[in-house]
């Protein structure tokens, strides 16, 4: 079970490299070439790593930051989805509610008041203590008649 | 100053690279290298703040059994501890002299709310957080 600390470090480079351009697409060849490892092993070592598959952890990197986008500045809700990578508005949308249980639009006029009150707080730090929780793929929680919000997440993990 | 916190320690994969790293890349001083047996108690400090010493610990017996010791080179290395912040007067200006050193940037510098912070790893795997702040003055 163990994983090599060298090994690590490189999945760290990936993991770094996702947060730092989440708008790029990041198949898995791509990462696996950060790290250096093989392809056939990157996805299961990042999981094993960090916990969560390396596309979902882009979702939620994905997601942090169209939701500071929403409360830290004007632009359009479709300006914001195509910057922080999405090809359509629509799977924007879908994937926010699904993973926030919000709409985009609701977060944006919910959080602005809100946003300002961590003001000792380097803004960076903030930023990663408001990511979202994804301990289920999208679509299973697409699925999901009840319908996902972050409440119900809790019980998820098993 | 004669009360306060004088020494915060940091776990590295290896003393001479982190040594290397913090002096040389980043402008930090050897505030004391000594060594009992295998044991060595490193520690830097920043040269506008004398008062303050930054410890580079290997984890590692005697003080710690092999196998803690092999979980926490694991977390170091998956970038699981705590954040460290380095307050600077100009963090672009930083950026590209540490960059142009070989330092691993995480982020590259970014204005937020009229502070401008960026990002960069140790060799070990610890995160900096690089803060160029308006606060700073009062």
């Amino acid at each position: 079970m163990n994983q090599d600390p060298e090994l690590l470090r490189r999945l760290l480079r990936a993991k770094d490299r996702m947060d730092a351009a989440s708008h790029e697409a990041w198949p898995v060849q791509r990462l696996a070439r950060v790290s250096a490892v093989s392809e056939a092993h990157f996805a299961r070592s990042f999981k094993q790593a960090f916990g969560i598959p390396p596309h979902r952890y882009l979702l939620t990197r994905r997601i942090e930051r169209a939701t500071a986008l929403l409360r830290d500045t004007d632009l359009t809700i479709t300006e914001i989805a195509f910057q922080t990578g999405w090809e359509s508005l629509g799977t924007f949308g879908r994937t926010f509610r699904d993973v926030t249980g919000k709409n985009p639009g609701a977060v944006r006029s919910g959080s602005r008041a809100a946003a300002h009150g961590l003001g000792h707080v380097p803004a960076c730090i903030v930023s990663a203590a408001h990511r979202p929780g994804l301990t289920t793929a999208v679509s299973e929680k697409r699925r999901r008649p009840t319908g996902g919000t972050n409440g119900s997440e809790a019980k998820e993990v098993s | 100053m004669s009360q306060g916190v004088e020494v915060v320690g940091l776990y590295v994969r290896d003393q001479d690279e982190a040594l290397a790293f913090y002096v040389e890349k980043l402008g930090f001083r050897v505030h004391t290298d000594v060594r009992n047996g295998d044991y060595r108690w490193l520690t830097v400090q920043h040269p506008d703040q004398p008062s303050f010493q930054l410890g580079l610990f290997t984890p590692g017996p005697p003080v710690l059994d092999a196998e803690t010791a092999k979980t926490l080179r694991a977390m170091v290395a998956k970038g699981a501890m705590p954040p460290l912040v380095l307050n600077v007067d100009d963090c672009r200006a930083a950026h590209d002299r540490l960059r142009a050193r070989g330092v691993e940037f995480t982020q590259e510098p970014v204005d937020r709310y009229g502070n401008v912070d960026a990002g960069f790893r140790d060799p070990s795997g610890n995160g900096w957080k690089m803060i160029q702040s308006q606060r700073r003055s009062h």
